[in-house]
């Protein structure tokens, strides 16, 4: 298998039920970096999205149940790390993740002394903004971790991130299972581990909806920080 | 308030029997039904006891013996849903581990398989 799969880098592009997306996300990561391998973790979608993934050429991991996002990654992680990858980058399979921004984030990976690197929309000027809940929402968890994390944090629910091998070995054990974004960041900083922000392109999705709606704001909120209380319970001292 | 430790003798003795039927018809592991019935037992034992519904409600420090049994009736229940939202969650980890390793184990023989293939080609 890793003599198919030779270079250092794996894109992992988590999907559920998108069919409409999924084969051009694919299809630009091939264009960006040709011969790369391209992971979609199915997340036991109900419609074509194995097919079209398959299509365009990506190798699909088919989770037999639902899991969630956050196991669903992890199921990622745990296989590009047997498989001896040295870097993983993730892009959402709904094309809000521009795969142009790939190469920035896995040279930030290489050069900037980090585990972790995340393609963050509001890194520079401001960035730019999604709707009124969400933008809310961010702005609450970054005053939640600036704290915990002892930096700033500016685009903490962003789903477009990179991680070395060694981020790469504790998420295949570990990674938050519900909303694993904000938690994965605790996670790190409880392994003492760093993380850097470089700016990226996002788009809108091509299909679909976000599962955060506003009704489900609230829950997301709650769960969210529970999960970073449990964390921080954790905690194992911070880098100096 | 005089009906209600009948109620919940009644209620316990119901609660025990739909455990051992529960159990004979293997819809519930034994392993799994033994909080449920201890804390049935133990509850039947607190309320057909008028004695025993005073010792509780002096030690607790309330007037009223069927308020100190409510209290103790809560407390139990409270403890035995505790011990299965343990188990459930380390059920729920279990699955996924299985679920992701299952995934994994078929994704690398689907692979071994292509790669027989192009070696017999």
């Amino acid at each position: 298998m890793r003599d198919e799969m030779r270079d250092e880098l794996m894109v992992l592009i988590p999907a559920f039920n998108e069919e409409g997306a999924v084969a051009k996300v694919v299809q630009e990561v091939h264009e960006v970096l040709p011969g790369v391998p391209v992971l979609v973790i199915d997340d036991c979608s109900s419609d074509a999205t194995v097919h079209r993934a398959r299509s365009a050429g990506a190798r699909v991991l088919e989770l037999p149940h639902h899991l969630g996002l956050g196991g669903a990654m992890q199921a990622g992680y745990r296989l590009a790390f047997e498989l001896g990858f040295d870097y993983v980058v993730r892009v959402d399979g709904d094309g809000q993740h521009d795969p142009r921004d790939i190469p920035k984030i896995l040279e930030a990976l290489k050069r900037r002394d980090c585990e972790m690197v995340i393609g963050s929309r509001f890194a520079e000027n401001g960035g730019e903004h999604s709707g009124a809940i969400r933008a809310l929402g961010i702005f609450f968890f970054r005053a939640v971790l600036r704290p915990i994390l002892g930096k700033p944090v500016h685009d903490p629910t962003s789903g477009f991130v990179g991680v070395n091998r060694t981020a790469l070995a504790v998420f295949s054990r570990s990674f938050p299972l519900e909303y694993p974004e904000i938690e994965a960041l605790v996670v790190l900083q409880r392994k003492r581990f760093r993380f850097v922000e470089v700016p990226c392109r996002f788009r809108p999705r091509r299909t679909g909806r976000s599962t955060i709606t506003a009704v489900k704001s609230l829950s997301y909120i709650a769960h969210v920080l529970l999960g970073v209380f449990v964390n921080v319970l954790k905690f194992e001292g911070r880098r100096k | 308030m005089e009906r209600l430790p009948l109620v919940m003798t009644a209620f316990s003795i119901a609660l025990i029997v739909a455990i051992l039927v529960s159990v004979r018809r293997e819809h519930i592991r034994v392993e799994n039904s033994v909080s449920w019935l201890v804390a049935a037992v133990v509850l039947l034992f607190f309320t057909s006891s008028r004695e025993m519904m005073g010792l509780i409600s002096s030690l607790l420090g309330v007037p009223d013996p069927v308020i100190a049994l409510l209290i103790v009736w809560g407390a139990v229940f409270i403890m035995v849903l505790y011990r299965l939202s343990l188990r459930l969650s380390y059920l729920k980890d279990s699955n996924i581990a299985l679920t992701q390793q299952l995934a994994i184990l078929e994704f690398r023989l689907e692979s071994l398989d292509e790669k027989v293939k192009k070696t017999a080609d």
